[in-house]
């Protein structure tokens, strides 16, 4: 197995609200590797929000180490964290969070902005069309997100979030917002920049997308319940009889239709 | 792949971290929009300081266009010209300095012409209210005066037609005139097509010969309004005529105006020198060089400058309040926006200054819109008949410092809002809603 990028020692994760304390990840270790594609599942409150925080950078643990291709990350300042995202860290939200006013280009361009590394204007233009490009927008690129449907936003929020190669692409319930077709068509275009080599992590409560993955990591009350493979983790998934049985519902109803 | 190679680029790309000019330009490119795309609320924000900076504008194009006006009348008048006056020094004891003492004498014109370098010539000016008559007319309390032939040099009123008096005039009192336009019409001396030259008057009873016409001052500014009619006498004739009380003053002038504060200064340690003060003694009379009255005016027109600073400050803070409240709001508009640009990388000082730069933006902008009206209505001054502000103009510094301070108060009323911008935690901000 290739070696781990991300590595995660007794990461812990306590809020203060008043006098009461929560414990929102009680000591959690994980280990994800280059170019992996992991699912991050759990019911609501299980802690998958948090760790998925903690491992874009954008919050610190209470206690633990988190190192992000061989740098401790967990003991950085919050300047060098947002230099870790700028450029080593994709991120992919349920609602796009793309800018309104800006184009398709210009919201991929977005990261470029705040970075002292990417060349000049042109290399900047090149790069954020290259991006629209591996996402099949290159069509698109002068259109406005009121211009554009959910499948094509969210497209322009990964092509934003792929534009500096980052180490990891981190999606928070990437299809929440999407019909079943856009989903399909977004799990698609997530299995194809795996296979071009993109390490992804995403977080999800749907089965279906999780299928896609080829790990799956379960947390429960901020633990991690299980970390297995796909097809492990189908086989001893709470929900297989649930997906078994969606599965013959969606045979007959096509049985009936033909 | 490359194992050894990726931390090495990565460790390459943290270097020279900071913000670089595409930061600034896609800054005030996305200013710009978010103003654009609020025209309305963008326009009222920065009326406050629209409004500002175009009566300041207004007001700094009048008082300039007045100088121009001001000042050139003056240096028509000259620089160089000096006047001394007799003066009773306040806080002193009457007795100690009585009139007497003060007024001017002839010997003292004398000792300045003799002793001051920088005098290039001198004339005392004596008023006698005399009766005046002509063939025809007759006019009681008419002012004469009694100087020397410097006197044209000294206030730069030429003779217009016949001669100046000459040294000789001085020297054996002939009893000749000069007159001006004003006097030859009040006393209707032109009757052989002369303009009066060669005519005679009678003044207190002598008969003088009138042989030269000066021309009317232009002198208007200092209250010397000489449509009156005007009539003068050599110095030395004016003297036998004298009576116990009366006025002298000098006019002089200095060799050129460079050496017009000089001259003053020689003026008067050769007056305080005349008149033996002590010193610790007070001046007893008075010199008064042109610069002086152009000092005044600068003075008074500075003052004026300021008021008007004061009330654009005063615009411009209600202005700064309009522009904190709509950046506040934009804050917390965009407050997810926010968020994604920390997500994707944006540090603290980055939020912080896009906000500021939002604001200077908009502060920037208004405040050459407000330099555009004011520079209207500095043109529209000029067409103002009568008003004396032909000259009226928005000068550079004015330019300069009104977009200075439009950027100062973006600056200073985007500061809380930008800072307040800079503090959201990301994640909190994308929750938001
Ligand atoms: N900012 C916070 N302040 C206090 N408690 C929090 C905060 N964020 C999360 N929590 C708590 O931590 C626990 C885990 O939350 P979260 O990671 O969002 O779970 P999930 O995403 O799996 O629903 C929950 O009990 C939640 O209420
Ligand atoms: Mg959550």
């Amino acid at each position: 197995m290739s070696e781990s990028i991300i590595q995660l020692r007794g990461i812990a994760k306590v809020y203060r609200v008043g006098v009461e304390t929560i414990h929102a990840l009680r000591g959690v270790d994980l280990d994800i590797g280059r170019n992996e594609m992991v699912a991050i599942m759990g019911s609501s409150g299980s802690g998958k929000s948090t760790l998925m925080n903690m491992l874009g950078c954008l919050d610190r643990p209470t206690s633990g180490e988190y190192m992000l291709g061989g740098r401790l990350v967990s003991a950085m300042k919050t300047d060098e964290l947002a230099l870790i995202r700028n450029e080593e860290i994709g991120f992919v939200f349920q609602s796009f969070e793309l800018l309104a006013r800006q184009t398709a280009l210009e919201n991929v361009e977005l990261p470029l902005m705040y970075s002292a590394t990417a060349g000049g204007f042109r290399a900047r233009r090149e790069r954020a069309l290259s991006a629209l490009q591996r996402v099949g927008l290159g069509n698109r690129v002068d259109h406005r997100p009121n211009q554009l449907s959910g499948g094509q936003k969210q497209r322009v929020a990964i092509a934003r979030a792929i534009l500096n190669n980052p180490k990891i692409l981190m999606a928070d319930e990437p299809t929440g917002n999407l019909d079943s077709a856009t989903t399909a068509e977004i799990l698609a275009l997530f299995t194809r920049i795996y296979r071009e080599g993109q390490t992804i992590i995403i977080v999800t409560h749907e089965n279906d997308v999780a299928a896609h993955c080829q790990r799956v990591v379960r947390l429960r009350d901020g633990r991690i319940l299980s970390d297995l493979s796909a097809e492990e983790d189908f086989e001893v998934s709470p929900y297989v009889e649930e997906a078994r049985a969606t599965q013959r519902r969606r045979a007959a109803a096509e049985e009936a239709a033909a | 792949m490359s194992n050894a190679s990726a931390p090495s680029r990565k460790g390459a790309k943290g270097e020279g971290r900071g913000l670089t000019i595409f930061f600034f330009l896609k800054a005030i490119g996305m200013a710009l929009s978010q103003i654009w795309a609020n025209k309305t609320r963008s326009f009222l924000t920065a009326l406050g300081i629209i409004v500002g900076v175009a009566s300041v504008t207004a007001v700094i194009a009048a008082l300039t266009g007045l100088k121009a006006k001001v000042l050139s009348e003056f240096e028509s008048v000259g620089a160089a010209r000096l006047y001394v006056f007799p003066n009773r020094p306040d806080n002193v004891p009457r007795a100690k300095f009585p009139w007497e003492k003060c007024r001017l004498k002839v010997s003292e014109a004398q000792a300045i012409m003799d002793q001051c370098p920088s005098i290039k010539g001198i004339s005392p000016i004596v008023d006698l209210p005399m009766s005046v008559e002509s063939d025809t007319e007759l006019i009681d309390g008419m002012t004469v005066n009694g100087i020397w032939p410097a006197w044209h040099d000294a206030v730069g009123r030429k003779v217009m037609r016949g001669r100046p008096f000459s040294q000789i005039d001085i020297d054996t009192a002939r009893q000749v005139a000069l007159v001006n336009e004003a006097a030859v019409t009040e006393l209707k001396i032109d009757t052989d097509g002369n303009g009066g030259l060669g005519e005679h008057i009678l003044l207190g009873g002598r008969r003088f010969l009138v042989v030269g016409v000066v021309e009317t001052t232009q002198a208007k500014m200092l209250g010397m309004n000489s449509s009156e009619a005007e009539i003068f006498i050599p110095f030395s004739v004016a003297e036998k005529l004298l009576d116990g009380w009366y006025f002298m003053q000098f006019a002089a002038i200095a060799t050129s105006p460079e050496t017009a504060e000089e001259a003053k200064a020689e003026v008067e340690y050769v007056m305080r020198r005349q008149r033996g003060l002590q010193p610790d003694d007070p001046d007893t009379f008075r010199v008064a060089a042109l610069d002086q009255y152009i000092n005044q005016f600068k003075s008074l027109a500075s003052g004026v400058t300021a008021i008007a600073g004061g009330i654009v400050g005063i615009s411009l803070l209600v202005g700064g309040i309009g522009i904190m409240n709509i950046m506040l709001v934009s804050v917390s508009e965009r407050t997810r926006e926010i968020g994604l640009r920390k997500a994707v990388g944006a540090t603290s000082a980055a939020i912080l200054l896009q906000f500021l730069l939002e604001a200077v933006t908009l502060t920037v902008l208004g405040g050459i819109a407000g330099l555009v009206i004011g520079k209207l209505m500095a043109v529209s001054l000029t067409y103002i008949p009568g008003a004396n502000l032909e000259q009226a103009d928005v000068p550079a510094w004015a330019v300069i410092l009104s977009i200075v301070f439009s950027a100062g108060v973006g600056v200073a009323f985007g500061m809380f809002p930008a800072y307040k911008a800079s503090r959201l935690d990301p994640i909190e901000a994308l929750r938001h809603e």
